[in-house]
């Protein structure tokens, strides 16, 4: 784990926090970037009833068994990732939740790491996002197919991402490893212009 | 474009996933007696079939997991696709 001093987004040089308004007002995309959170790789046996119920002691709730789907508990959240590897996000508050979860899973077969710093979270949302996202990603946005507490893996502008929805408004949120999150940032900038954008962070 | 249906997350775009080549491609367990003849088959002959392939494949940018596919290698026609482990399906051509 990285000293605090060290902690940077990769992001920050951007300056979005001097960019951001309270309101996105009537512009059509609303794009920032979440605060920093702890970010854990979980793999285990999903059909293994003990580590199920070890993750969900250590976390208050269990790993989300169906493709595509998220787990939460307020605001520790559990992203499926694949049928037996999963991302925790947590506040940075929960700095706790590696050994929570390296304490309950003990000797059972299972792997957990610590990748806080490999990615960051963009949070996007506004009357237009769902055609913003369509530019740069062929998943199907449309809230018939892709609902809150759904996630998934994909390219967004030939970027591997984790696009979570959070909300039905909609509210998206797009984890992306922190070398790519430039590049990404500048991306959705750039795509947003037909609709207006308003950065709102924090 | 093949539309790709992964066992895991369903159907996706060709460009999430990666091929890994001929499946079923069982690494000799008696490696030490075999002679160089014998390793450059395993290494580097394939079958290369116009006709009906089997290959493995990748969920890159989805669930990263590996599965196997049987992929007719003219039309593209996707025939099979089936987690590793479980049986080959048998085509004609
Ligand atoms: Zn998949």
């Amino acid at each position: 784990m990285l000293d605090a001093h060290l902690r940077l987004s990769s992001l920050a040089h951007l300056g979005l926090a001097a960019r951001s308004i309270e309101e996105a007002g009537d512009a059509g995309i609303a794009l920032g970037e979440v605060p920093r959170r702890v970010a854990l790789t979980l793999r285990g046996d999903g059909e293994d009833a003990a580590f199920l119920d070890a993750v969900g002691r250590a976390l208050g709730t269990a790993p989300p068994l169906t493709a595509n789907t998220v787990a939460s508990l307020e605001d520790v959240v559990i992203l499926w990732l694949g049928p037996d590897e999963w991302l925790v996000n947590a506040p940075a508050a929960r700095e706790d939740a590696l050994q929570a979860l390296r304490s309950a899973l003990g000797d059972l077969h299972h792997a957990v790491a610590d990748v806080t710093e490999s990615r960051t979270v963009l949070r996007l949302s506004g009357a237009s996002a769902r055609d913003l996202l369509a530019q740069g990603c062929s998943l199907d946005f449309h809230p018939s197919v892709f609902q809150p507490g759904m996630c998934a893996g994909s390219h967004l502008a030939l970027t591997h991402v984790t696009i979570h929805q959070i909300a039905e408004d909609p509210v998206y949120e797009i984890h992306v490893h922190r070398s790519f999150a430039d590049y990404l940032w500048r991306w959705l900038e750039a795509a947003s212009e037909p609709y207006g954008l308003a950065v709102v962070t924090g | 474009m093949l539309l790709i249906t992964c066992p895991w997350c369903g159907v996706r775009e060709e460009h999430e996933f990666a091929c890994g080549g001929e499946a079923h491609i069982v690494r000799p367990l008696d490696s030490h007696t075999l002679d160089d003849a014998e390793w450059a088959d395993y290494v580097f002959m394939r079958r290369n079939p116009k006709g009906v392939q089997y290959e493995r494949w990748v969920h890159n940018d989805g669930c990263r997991r590996w599965f196997n596919m049987a992929r007719h290698t003219v039309s593209h026609e996707i025939l099979a696709i089936y987690k590793v482990g479980e049986p080959k399906p048998e085509f004609e051509g």
